[in-house]
């Protein structure tokens, strides 16, 4: 197949998230919160060598820290990160969920006073039983449905 | 200790020395003492929301102390109706006062106030969410009752789904050791969350929906109001408050030892006629409510 028939092209310089939950790349984008104006390819359901579907996202001349991409995590826990140099992979690592999660997301309780006309930032800490719940730092409440939960 | 916000934060040690502080101030809290160790200090007692008991109790601990009180009950006369925030709210009391206690419809209102506040905060309910004091008075009553905080089968009634004061209760008789029984009503049982710690710490008994089935067994018997406005049918909620009236005949069938708690206000979950009973230990538990918060100020404000 010709390079004019590839669904996303390669990219020279910047990042790919690999191994995205299928249909997750748009809250990935969200949690993330970027806004560029480079060039940007998103791959939704694409088919896994490993078997099922994935999301894929790509980033020209934009290198992800390792905090940005620990909050991709939050979404979708299994995801890869991959630094793009000179059309290489010069890094490739797992995106890991912060202990600590400060603006980004909204309590899921109506009722919190984080979701009143505060002036604080919400926080969140990952529960310490390894279940991945996040909880309010303000009412102790676990987040329901976190990917409903960004920037909202 | 600085400021007093929720029950998860207090270690078993922090609490027995709340308690032995407590038993230290009953005389004082009686009147047949004098302590003026709070003199000069002030007080901030801001409470957005109705409260009785907890709010008299602080002010009463306040006042045999030597110290005084500002504050407000309600909102109606202040600037928070011409849409003041909390944090700028806590801010101003903090520069009046040596500490506040802060009762608040928002879940986490303390946890906020905590960081706009130069003094230290106490909460005094938020919300469905905590209410430490009143788990400590609770347990003050208990200790002082049964001698003891561990060992001791306890059944909690009522409506657990929305009572704040069994969950933090739950949580803080999970941190000593005993078996904790809940009896409520279908769909106001007990959150998941609270059901789970139980259970992990090997300290959950018998959960049914009739105190008949507990009350042999129980040493405290833990009774909360089952609210109105939690069922959409009228008739329902008489039939439902109709099973879990406490009454002596009831309160007869557990053991001799046993005593009968309840947070208050009671609207009808016990009748009248237990009041006499050697059992009925819930106005001891409210009186409980001045000695504990005299040992929570003496520490936060008076740096004991």
């Amino acid at each position: 197949m010709s390079d004019k028939y590839m669904k996303v092209e390669r990219i020279e310089h910047g990042t790919v998230i690999d191994h995205i939950l299928p249909s997750m790349a748009f809250d990935v984008l969200r949690v993330l919160g970027l806004s560029s104006d480079k060039t940007m390819s998103i791959l939704v359901n694409s088919h896994s060598k490993k078997g099922g579907k994935k999301d894929i996202l790509k980033f020209e001349d934009v290198e992800l820290s390792a905090e940005e991409a620990n909050l991709v995590a939050l979404v979708s826990p299994h995801a890869t990160i991959n630094i793009i140099v000179g059309g290489k992979v010069v890094r490739k690592f797992n995106a890991e969920a912060p202990q600590v999660v400060r603006g980004i997301l909204t309590c899921s309780n109506p009722n919190c006073i984080s979701n009143q006309n505060e002036p604080i930032i919400t926080e969140f800490k990952q529960s310490d039983d390894g279940s991945h719940r996040y909880i309010c730092t303000y009412c102790e409440r676990d987040i329901i449905d976190l990917a409903k939960m960004i920037g909202t | 200790m600085r400021h007093v916000i929720s029950v998860h934060d207090l270690s078993v040690e922090a609490i027995i020395d709340v308690l032995d502080r407590a038993e230290g101030m009953l005389a004082t809290a009686r009147g047949e003492a004098v302590n003026d160790s709070l003199r000069g200090k002030v007080l901030g007692s801001i409470f957005f929301e109705p409260s009785t008991r907890t709010r008299l109790s602080f002010e009463t601990a306040m006042s045999r102390l030597g110290g005084s009180v500002v504050g407000f009950a309600g909102t109606e006369a202040t600037s928070v109706v011409k849409g003041e925030t909390l944090a700028d709210t806590i801010r101003m009391v903090s520069g009046y006062t040596d500490a506040i206690v802060l009762r608040h419809p928002r879940e986490g209102a303390a946890k906020l106030a905590t960081e706009f506040s130069d003094v230290p905060i106490i909460n005094a309910g938020d919300g469905a969410g905590q209410h430490p004091t009143q788990t400590l008075l609770d347990l003050f009553t208990i200790r002082q009752e049964m001698g003891r905080l561990e060992g001791l089968n306890i059944s909690l009634v009522g409506d657990l789904r929305y009572g704040r004061t069994v969950h933090s209760l739950a949580f803080a008789l999970a941190k000593f050791g005993n078996t904790i029984n809940l009896v409520s009503p279908e769909g106001l049982e007990m959150p998941d969350e609270v059901i789970e710690h139980l259970e992990e710490s090997g300290q959950f008994g018998t959960a049914c929906h009739a105190p008949e089935q507990v009350i042999e067994k129980t040493d405290i018997l833990y009774v909360t109001r089952i609210q109105k406005e939690r069922f959409p049918d009228p008739v329902e909620y008489q039939k439902v408050a109709g099973k879990y009236l406490i009454d002596p005949e009831l309160v007869s069938k557990g053991p001799e030892r046993m005593i009968v708690m309840h947070p208050l206000p009671r609207i009808n979950e016990i009748i009248p006629e237990v009041d006499a009973m050697p059992q009925a230990k819930y106005f001891v538990q409210a009186f409980n409510g001045v000695p504990v918060r005299m040992a929570l100020l003496s520490m936060v404000v008076g740096g004991a």
